[in-house]
């Protein structure tokens, strides 16, 4: 069995030199009084609960999912599990609270019914609004843990069977800003780096990524290779010393400490420094971008001294880790949160890119980006189109790629909305607010603790003026709040496809049956269209497929000529040893390690999905303003200037609020508070401070603190720790469910009651990193009397 | 020069009620919150705009009183109006005002041209290039808030 991973989180060390391949360990957990030898089957799948989509095999015993082994022969993780992978993995699927029957309100409280009726409520007011009022009147709010064919399904249903533009996922909160900022740099989403780059490079930068937390086997995959032979430098992006900034300090690199909400005036500095010391690939530049002397303008008044007055990083520093990056030739960028959920997104994201294409470090060995997702299959919601895309990354404002899906679904294509960009989920929060989206049907995620002034999200679900439709594996917040609750299977129930950070195509097959009758998201889909009756242009119905391998094979087809391809995949390709990364086509049998090594990039007018965006304002650029750039295949240079975050300190409210995520949790707890490993090693919520802002409120650590801001508040316990001064971080997982019912404050732990309805003006990503906050002390620490 | 100077106090005046119905327009609909936040921000460039003027005004001075009478008043929006259809219509009007203070810009930058004020033409191109950006982000947001204002809204 494998050593504790709670503690020693990263386990064991295997050390190996650059250039070399990441030695394999396998790790295995099986739940308690399981042996090794009584599993009597294993199951191919990939972890779900992070965005690194670990290969893993499940163990299944008596018909029950009992522990996960991690693939030795797999690309991502060469055999390794995370403590959520291990601990988290399959223990909620035996939970006794599983929702097993679906529920109806009745009498303004959910009581159990049969599958007939839940289903015909929802039909009859989906046929009533539609009836009524249209199309316009439903909204989709999926998730980013759905599989590949499922976000098809629900995107085929949506665009062309209701014919909404409504539809998005709470991959808006977590990945889509690494989408935007691809678009806005390449033309079209999809990642251009690996996790191999790791092997390669002789320079990590981690942008606002606590990768140490987050995914916690890629970190051991740079720590392996920071505790070897020609390690690389590290450089950290954040406001707290996390894991990642002590190995940037003990590598030689540097640890940034922007003030929050300040990234992209840090990025405007480390790109001056880059051009003022000549770092940059003139060949490649002049061949491979356009945009150049407008980025040049943008970032003039950039000096390291102004990037310490905004950001109260020291100017130094800023040369220091702009020299590291101008001097290695191999870099590999990382992005996350701390950029995609804080002010100006898209642009500081965009900002990484440029770094990248002004040195010509993209498609080699070793020079690559990675810009996260927060969440698994998150790369399936917008590669299908689930969200706020378009499926095949089309662009919803080409007449040409309209009809191309039109055809491949047989409808009109005026059916397919696309007359208006495509709504973002805090829009369709805002429209089932007022009550012009009557209908709101949430899938696998749980937004009452998940998005932003969670207070307000309570009472849009709760209300009469819209139609909540939840359906999930437990009564989750949102759940409880909705008119019809679906029981859903979960992964290891059903069978189907995801898609990891670097592309990586993994196959997750149905390990157990689901409990009582639950069904699959799939299945539940399918069964909706059949009950409305949606058909295509020849009255045959608009969802043809009953399997997920009938899915997926009209899925691949969708994809045909697309950048990204997914024709040279099947479901007996992906029963191999390992993952396989799109494109997978003629040319690419074996899928594709990195994008754009030929530096061509699809930027082409006909071909790219997006025309572009102004970056400060959001202003959507249109079909002939892109012609007339004539990008034909070059990366875009986009810059934009620094502006203050919307919520500044003030007197009432002098600290800097922001959230994050923390190495025992995923999305909300939903699955991982069901581990009790989990659970015991971070049961409750808490606040990080430092000493001075704690000494200065006469809290100590462990104290009881209230922290509140404009729009609500929490009490919770409060940690002394190393987060910058001024600056005030809680965990953002934490909702009013509490698996042991131990924790005095679950009612009032939930970081979001504090955050702000405001979004980045391109990815339309929530902020959920800055708010101005006061934290006052409400008693003693108990423990200490 | 007369003219121009009218031309200059015109960007002046036009600019000044541009940013007080930016701002009109973000209090009126503070609970959308990108309308709020995008038009206070909007509002600053005009100031910028103003203040960027604000020497052309003094060397050029800046006629109220036209010759050519005054036929189309940009008043300004001094309400906002309310709810989907409300939002759509004054982000319309902000849009008609933008394009006077857009075209406005495009007439000076040709007055500068002639005179051969660098200056004054750079900062003609520059507010012009900007009052552009801030045109194409009401387009956008008028598509988006469109169907549903059109169609579902009460
Ligand atoms: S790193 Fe992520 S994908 Fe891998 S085991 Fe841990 S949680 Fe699962």
């Amino acid at each position: 069995m494998t050593q504790d991973r709670i503690d020693d989180v990263w386990g064991e060390r295997t050390p190996h030199a650059r250039g070399t391949e990441w030695p394999t360990r396998v790790d295995l957990h099986l739940h308690d009084g399981v042996r090794e030898e009584e599993v009597e089957r294993w199951v191919q799948s990939a972890c779900l609960l992070c965005s690194n989509g670990c290969g893993v095999d499940i163990a299944v015993k008596d018909g029950r999912m009992v522990g996960v082994r991690g693939r030795a022969t797999d690309r991502v993780n060469h055999g390794r599990l995370g403590p959520k992978g291990l601990y988290g993995s399959t223990p909620w699927a035996s939970s006794p609270d599983r929702l097993t029957r679906p529920l109806v309100r009745e009498d303004g409280r959910l009581v159990e019914t049969d599958w007939e009726t839940a289903m015909g409520r929802i039909v009859a007011e989906s046929t009533r609004l539609l009836e009524e009022k249209g199309p316009l009147s439903h909204g989709f709010y999926t998730s980013g843990q759905l599989f590949l064919e499922e976000y098809y399904v629900q995107a085929v249903v949506g665009k062309a069977g209701v014919g909404t533009p409504h539809m998005d996922g709470n991959t808006r909160l977590c990945t889509a800003t690494a989408a935007a900022a691809f678009k806005e740099s390449f033309g079209t989403d999809g990642q251009p780096g690996a996790y191999d780059d790791i092997e390669h490079c002789d320079a990590v930068f981690l942008y606002g990524h606590n990768m140490a937390e987050t995914q916690t086997v890629l970190w051991a995959r740079i720590l392996d290779r920071t505790r070897g032979e020609d390690p690389p430098k590290v450089v950290c992006v954040d406001p707290r010393r996390t894991a990642v900034a002590e190995e940037a300090e003990r590598t030689g690199g540097v640890h940034l400490r922007p003030r929050v909400g300040t990234n992209l005036a840090l990025m405007n500095a480390l790109t001056r420094e880059v051009l003022e010391n000549d770092w940059v690939d003139r060949d490649y530049v002049e061949a491979h971008t356009i945009g150049y002397d407008d980025l040049v303008a943008t970032v003039a008044p950039y000096t390291p001294e102004e990037a310490e007055r905004i950001c109260g990083t020291p100017a130094d520093d800023v040369r220091r880790a702009a020299r590291i990056f101008g001097e290695s030739e191999a870099v590999l960028s990382t992005v996350l949160q701390g950029f995609y959920q804080s002010h100006q997104a898209t642009a500081a994201s965009v900002a990484v890119h440029n770094l990248h294409l002004l040195r010509g470090m993209l498609g080699r060995p070793g020079a690559g980006v990675l810009q996260m997702n927060g969440q698994p299959t998150a790369q399936n919601n917008r590669e299908t189109g689930a969200d706020g895309d378009l499926t095949g990354f089309r662009n919803w404002d080409n007449p040409q790629h309209v009809r191309e899906l039109a055809e491949q679904w047989n409808v009109d294509p005026m059916t397919i909305p696309h007359w208006a960009p495509p709504t973002h989920a805090m829009q369709i929060f805002s429209y089932a607010e007022a009550g012009t989206i009557g209908l709101l049907w949430i899938s696998a995620t749980n937004p009452a603790v998940s998005m932003p002034e969670s207070a307000r999200i309570r009472r849009i679900l709760g209300g009469d003026q819209c139609f909540v439709v939840v359906q999930d594996l437990f009564l989750t917040e949102t759940a409880e709040l909705a008119d019809v609750v679906l029981p859903a299977a979960g992964w290891g129930e059903k069978t189907g496809c995801f898609t990891n950070v670097d592309r990586t195509v993994h196959l997750s097959e149905k390990a157990v049956d689901p409990p009582g009758e639950a069904r699959s998201d799939l299945d539940i889909f399918v069964a909706y269209a059949d009950a409305m009756g949606f058909t295509d242009e020849d009255g045959e119905p608009l969802v043809k497929w009953r399997t997920p391998e009938e899915v997926f094979d009209a899925w691949r087809e969708a994809t045909r000529g697309r950048p990204i391809d997914y024709t040279g995949l099947s479901y007996d390709k992906l029963r191999g040893p390992s993952g396989i990364p799109w494109p997978v086509d003629e040319e690419h049998p074996d899928g594709t390690v990195r994008l754009y090594a030929d530096g061509v990039f699809p930027t082409q007018t006909e071909v790219c999905e997006t025309f572009g965006h102004d970056l400060v304002t959001g202003a959507a650029h249109t079909e002939e303003e892109h012609r007339a750039l004539r990008p034909d295949g070059r990366a875009f240079l986009k810059g934009a200037p620094y502006s203050p975050p919307h919520e500044e300190p003030s007197e009432d409210f002098p600290l800097r609020y922001t959230t994050g995520r923390t190495v025992y949790h995923f999305h909300t707890r939903t699955k991982t508070g069901r581990a009790k490993r989990l659970d015991d090693a971070a049961p409750d919520a808490w606040v990080q401070l430092c000493a001075s802002d704690a000494e200065a409120r006469g809290v100590a650590d462990g104290d009881w603190v209230l922290v509140e801001s404009p729009r609500g508040s929490i009490e919770v316990r409060a940690r002394i720790g190393p987060v910058m001064e001024g600056a005030v971080f809680a965990p953002f997982h934490y909702g009013h469910w509490d698996p042991t019912g131990l924790c005095p404050d679950a009612e009032t732990r939930q970081a979001n009651e504090l955050t702000m309805t405001v979004w980045d003006p391109v990815s339309k990503q929530p902020t959920f990193k800055t708010a101005a906050c006061q934290v006052t002390k409400v008693r003693t620490d108990e423990r200490r009397r | 020069m007369p003219h121009l100077s009218t031309y200059v106090g015109l960007a002046d005046h036009s600019e000044e009620t541009l940013a007080d119905s930016f701002r009109t327009i973000a209090d009126g609909h503070a609970h959308v919150a990108d309308v709020f936040h995008t038009c206070r921000m909007l509002a600053g460039w005009c100031d910028d705009h103003r203040s960027r003027l604000s020497e052309a005004v003094e060397r050029y001075g800046e006629q109220d009183d036209v010759d050519e009478p005054e036929r189309l008043h940009a008043a300004g929006l001094a309400e906002p109006r309310e709810g989907e259809i409300g939002l759509l219509r004054d982000l319309q009007d902000l849009h008609v005002l933008a394009t006077l203070v857009q075209t406005t810009w495009v007439v000076i930058a040709q007055g500068a041209q002639g005179l051969r004020d660098e200056e004054l033409l750079e900062i003609a191109q520059h507010c012009r290039g900007e009052t552009e950006r801030q045109l194409s982000w009401l387009t956008t947001r008028m598509k988006t808030a469109a169907p549903q204002a059109l169609i579902v809204a009460p």
